[in-house]
């Protein structure tokens, strides 16, 4: 099905399944513990070894040799293979950090060796008799002291590394220079970890030259070619299957080390293997989201109109590898006729920086909505209505382009309405509750909707039961529920009617899971599929397809009536393909955040009270699990804005707080009442379903939310997030 | 994780001897530290001696008016007994403001008392680390700091002890009780029980190897309000950035510990006569001659701070 006009009236518009809170259809077998993860697969191949990962102990380097001597005599052990072994392995066209081969290390933690046994535990101590040596070789590990020697690097466009590495509209500089009132600030936001609950996992099985990998992968075509590649054979002979995926955060968008030393363990125990990474090799081995400096300058009239914006972010990454795009939503968040935006990239030689959870506009919107916010201070304005004076219904950069939908003005209204806006005292450090210093803090949300090809197989059975078949994953965020909803709505069954089948390689290719397209790409290509069915069955039951009505589990002209089931057998594949809608127009959703925060007037310790977000996205297709989405993303934004940090040992190039005990994401008591409004304005320019994404949305521009609230709180402005207590306890008021 | 072998000993006697006799025995208890340790290779004992069935997880009253705590009371018991609630209300604070309800009914008293430090070079085997392997040298010197020790602490190793319970213990004077593999026993005041590193910082504590706790006893209560309060990042389930244990007077005297800067629940009589002045003279003696990082430094003005406030809540 080709989208290349807006969308119409249409089966979703009845909103019989689609649109409601919806229960996950998968819940029940994710609390009864019969939703397998990948490292649960018992059943899949039998007689299954035991891989375990030993990681390099230096992060720059060459391997002079390794003893595996007493490993590969160890009680259990069955084969030893180590990096030496083979040749440097390619590289799959997503991955940066070479995964497996070779002698050269190129970041801590790096796949050395894996010993395969009868047991995890037997695997586990074999694997540290092995014997690896290194000459080590000096890198850069410092992002700080490489940031002012950076190249400029482009592609923050989304148009690619031909794009200009300065990204200007009208002049700046002299705009900035001419302006009344003035922002001139450098923030800072640190490296961070995925910290997914489910860590990398595969289990592996050759049938003669045909692999099957049953792994934990956000995108099963894009790691089916990377398994491939990456492994010399060809597409055709690799099987992925991923059918329940605890957490990726982008984390797992890539073939990572457990897929490919499943694949390589296997092959040499001529048996199947299973390896899991374990959680202290998780920060370092596989991506992690990259730290930045940013630096904004804001000019404004006196009456908040912005006039001149730039944004400037370096990040650091391997050789070859990109920048994070902190700058993207500059672009187009705020009206103001001279802007300039620029990325510099330096070369550090910590693990692959990558994708996290809203790449870019996550640590972007954490800058930017503060600096907004502090110049809504200088300004004497309320933040709320800086954003809304600054509000454009056009691509700044482009005008004449409109954007597809745009409420960023309601949210900010609704959010200041709900959440008690008024009650905020302008002037900081003013509200005391007992011993804690109150605050609240707003700011706005933006993120990209991103449409990309997504196929799907529909068919029905004698029974009526219609099953989907997408290599689709559900990466906990609720896919499973959405597309039966989709498969639901459109063939005119009940949801119970419907099976979905996701994360199989065999099945037509999806969008995949990530940038929060998952949603509105798969169930629109479920959707096109069951168009197609539809057309095939009421062309088989001699009805006219464009008037032919689907409901109640039967298939209807006005004159017959006949049940779906007699089409039984009936199997249609259509993928949605798009046109231009999204270059003629701007697509992208928003959000209001709202905060309330505490500060200890003694210990300086921070907690969030209260939490509100209001989003425009689109169609909200399950507004329950669409809430999950939202409120997982809070709770992330809570800890980038509050507590996570990889911290760098810039001497030996490692982040050092590898586990979950150093490395704090927040846990219950840190998350308060939680509150999330939908808009719910349908977008006829997204696809047929008229839908957006959510799940990246809800975490853009809540850190800043988060600590422009705390500066609300205690006057002190901290502009290098985490904002833990250190940072403002020695300018917090003196205690007796 | 090694391979090793197991077994429960009959009385706490026996469990001494086994341990003393055999090179690479260790004791079992909860076992919440010393299994994930195992896991990661930094602790690879050859043989477990577990002591579930010694009968030693009984709180009795003591003759002088003060508790008995048998050694394999867990944490879960401890915190709720009513005992300790009325009279040591320290210790139940301290003792809730760590790890989770999970860990706690698992965790015991002797083992709280020795769990070893979360230093993150102590926890990567890739680093060097004295305690780890004596004599490789520190990482965490000069690296990522922000958790690890300020006062106390050596050229060899800026680790702290982590622990809640223990800080608490300490204002209580409490007394640890063993058994060696000859059956002799013996008592060890709170204060000396966990040394200072020197440098020797693989030796923990004051117990020879074999070494058994069998209880820990509080002397008769003390009276006054007590209190804990402890500083971290996130709400819960995180180790003190800096703690506070304090029993105070109604005329303002009262004792003073505080956790998360060094190698043991950090206690100075002659700081905490200072009371009455005020949290900053307390901290000013207290961590005179503090080392710190510009990563850590914060811990002193945290410490005066937190102290602050508990002085208020004493007086609340």
């Amino acid at each position: 099905m080709k989208f290349d006009t807006p969308a119409g009236t249409n089966p979703i518009d009845q909103l019989k399944v689609i649109g409601r809170p919806t229960d996950r259809i998968d819940g029940p077998r994710k609390t009864t513990g019969t939703a397998p993860y990948a490292y649960e697969r018992h059943d899949v191949a039998p007689n299954q070894a035991y891989g375990y990962i030993v990681g390099s102990a230096v992060a720059k380097g060459r391997i002079t040799s390794i003893d595996t001597a007493e490993a590969k005599v160890a009680p259990g052990v069955v084969a030893v293979v180590t990096t030496l072994d083979y040749p440097p392995l390619a590289l799959g066209k997503n991955n940066i950090a070479r995964l497996f081969g070779g002698a050269d290390v190129n970041h801590y933690h790096q796949a050395v060796a894996l010993v395969v046994a009868e047991s995890f535990e037997q695997a586990r101590a074999a694997a540290a008799l092995i014997r690896v040596d290194y000459a080590r070789k000096p890198g850069k590990f410092d992002l700080a002291r490489e940031a002012p020697t950076a190249p400029l690097e482009g592609g923050g466009s989304g148009e690619g590394s031909g794009a200009p590495k300065i990204d200007r509209v009208g002049k700046f500089e002299q705009a900035f220079a001419a302006a009344p009132v003035t922002l001139d600030q450098t923030y800072t936001t640190p490296d961070e970890s995925h910290a997914m609950m489910e860590p990398f996992a595969t289990i592996a099985s050759w049938q003669g030259d045909k692999l099957t990998l049953w792994t934990s992968n956000q995108m099963i075509k894009w790691s089916k070619g990377d398994v491939a590649k990456t492994l010399g054979i060809p597409e055709e002979n690799v099987r992925l299957d991923s059918p329940y995926v605890g957490g990726g955060f982008g984390g797992k968008l890539f073939v990572r080390a457990d897929a490919i030393l499943a694949a390589l363990g296997a092959k040499a125990a001529s048996r199947p293997v299973k390896v899991a990474m374990t959680r202290p090799m998780m920060a370092n081995n596989s991506t992690h989201r990259p730290a930045t400096i940013q630096r904004v300058r804001l000019g404004a009239t006196r009456d908040g109109r912005l006039t001149a914006i730039a944004h400037e972010s370096t990040s650091g990454n391997l050789p070859d590898g990109k920048p994070e795009t902190a700058v993207s939503q500059t672009k187009l968040m705020y009206a103001g006729a001279n802007r300039m935006t620029l990325m510099r990239l330096a070369t550090l030689d910590l693990p692959e920086g990558n994708a996290m959870r809203a790449p870019g506009e996550a640590p972007g919107l954490m800058v930017l909505e503060m600096a907004m916010d502090e110049l809504a201070e200088k300004l004497g304005m309320d933040p709320v209505e800086l954003r809304v004076i600054n509000d454009t219904m056009e691509d700044p950069e482009k005008p004449g382009r409109a954007f597809s939908e745009r409420h960023l003005v309601e949210c900010l209204r609704t959010g200041a309405e709900r959440f008690g806006w008024n009650k905020r005292n302008a002037k900081p450090a003013q509200v005391r509750d007992g011993r804690w210093l109150v605050g609240m803090g707003m700011a706005a949300g933006f993120r990209n909707n991103l449409l990309m090809k997504s196929a799907a197989r529909v068919g029905v059975d004698a029974k009526g039961v219609v099953t989907v078949a997408t290599d689709m994953t559900d990466i906990g965020t609720g896919t499973y529920t959405i597309i039966a909803q989709t498969a639901a709505e459109t063939m005119g069954v009940p949801l119970d009617k419907v099976v979905v089948l996701l994360g199989d390689s065999s099945f037509p290719a999806s969008a995949g899971s990530g940038g929060q397209w998952g949603a509105n790409n798969s169930t629109a290509g479920v959707y096109a599929a069951c168009m197609k069915l539809r057309a095939d069955a009421a062309r088989r039951l001699g009805m006219d397809p464009s008037t032919a009505t689907f409901a109640d589990g039967k298939v209807s002209d006005g004159k017959r009536s006949v049940a779906l089931s007699k089409v039984a057998g009936l199997s249609a594949e259509d993928a949605i393909e798009y046109g231009d809608l999204d270059k003629r127009f701007q697509q992208s959703t928003f959000a209001a955040h709202f905060v309330e925060a505490a500060v200890d007037a003694y210990t300086g310790e921070v907690r969030v009270r209260r939490m509100l977000a209001v989003c425009d996205a689109g169609r909200i297709l399950n507004p329950k699990s669409a809430r999950s989405q939202v409120i997982g993303a809070m709770t992330m934004g809570v800890g980038g804005a509050l507590t996570e940090e990889l911290a760098v040992d810039t001497r030996f190039g490692f982040f050092v707080n590898h586990d979950l005990a150093s490395y704090e994401v927040p846990v219950h008591a840190d998350i308060p009442h939680q509150e999330v409004v939908f808009l719910d304005y349908p977008d006829a320019k997204s696809s047929p379903m008229k839908a957006k994404g959510v799940g990246e949305l809800g975490l853009c521009g809540v850190g800043a939310a988060i600590a422009n609230a705390v500066y609300n709180a205690t006057g002190v402005r901290v502009r290098d997030y985490p904002i833990t207590l250190d940072k403002h306890l020695a300018k917090l008021p003196p205690v007796a | 994780m090694k391979a090793f072998t197991y077994e429960r000993a009959k009385t706490p006697a026996e469990a001494a001897a086994i341990v003393a006799r055999m090179p690479g025995a260790k004791f079992l208890a909860g076992g919440t530290n010393l299994l994930d340790l195992m896991k990661l290779q930094i602790e690879a004992p050859s043989h477990l001696v577990d002591v579930q069935d010694l009968g030693l997880d009984r709180i009795e009253k003591a003759p002088d008016g003060g508790l008995r705590i048998g050694a394999l009371v867990t944490n879960t018991t401890l915190a709720a007994d009513e005992r300790v609630r009325r009279d040591y209300g320290v210790l139940t604070r301290a003792i809730v403001a760590g790890a989770s309800g999970q860990l706690r009914n698992k965790a015991t008293t002797a083992g709280n008392l020795l769990q070893r430090t979360r230093c993150p070079y102590f926890y990567d085997t890739n680093q060097a680390c004295n305690k780890r392997r004596p004599g490789s040298g520190c990482a965490a010197i000069g690296g990522y700091s922000r958790q690890l020790g300020v006062i106390g602490v050596s050229k060899s190793c800026i680790a702290t002890y982590p622990g809640d319970m223990a800080v608490a213990l300490r204002v209580l004077d409490a007394r640890v009780e063993t058994v060696n593999a000859q059956g002799a026993t013996r008592t060890i005041p709170i204060a000396e029980f966990h040394r200072l590193w020197g440098d020797t910082p693989h030796i923990e504590t004051a117990l020879a190897p074999g070494e058994l706790i069998t209880a820990v006893s509080l002397p008769a209560p003390i009276g006054g309000r007590h209190l804990y309060q402890k500083v971290r990042d996130r709400a819960s389930y995180a180790f003190a950035l800096v703690s506070v244990a304090a029993v105070i007077q109604p005329d303002g005297s009262g004792r003073v510990a505080f956790g998360g800067v060094a190698p043991r629940p950090w206690r100075v009589e002659a700081a905490e006569a200072l009371l009455p002045q005020g949290a900053r003279a307390v901290v000013t003696r207290a961590f005179a001659g503090a080392t710190t990082s510009s990563e850590n430094a914060f811990k002193v003005p945290l410490a005066e701070r937190t102290l602050a406030s508990v002085i208020a809540q004493a007086k609340g």
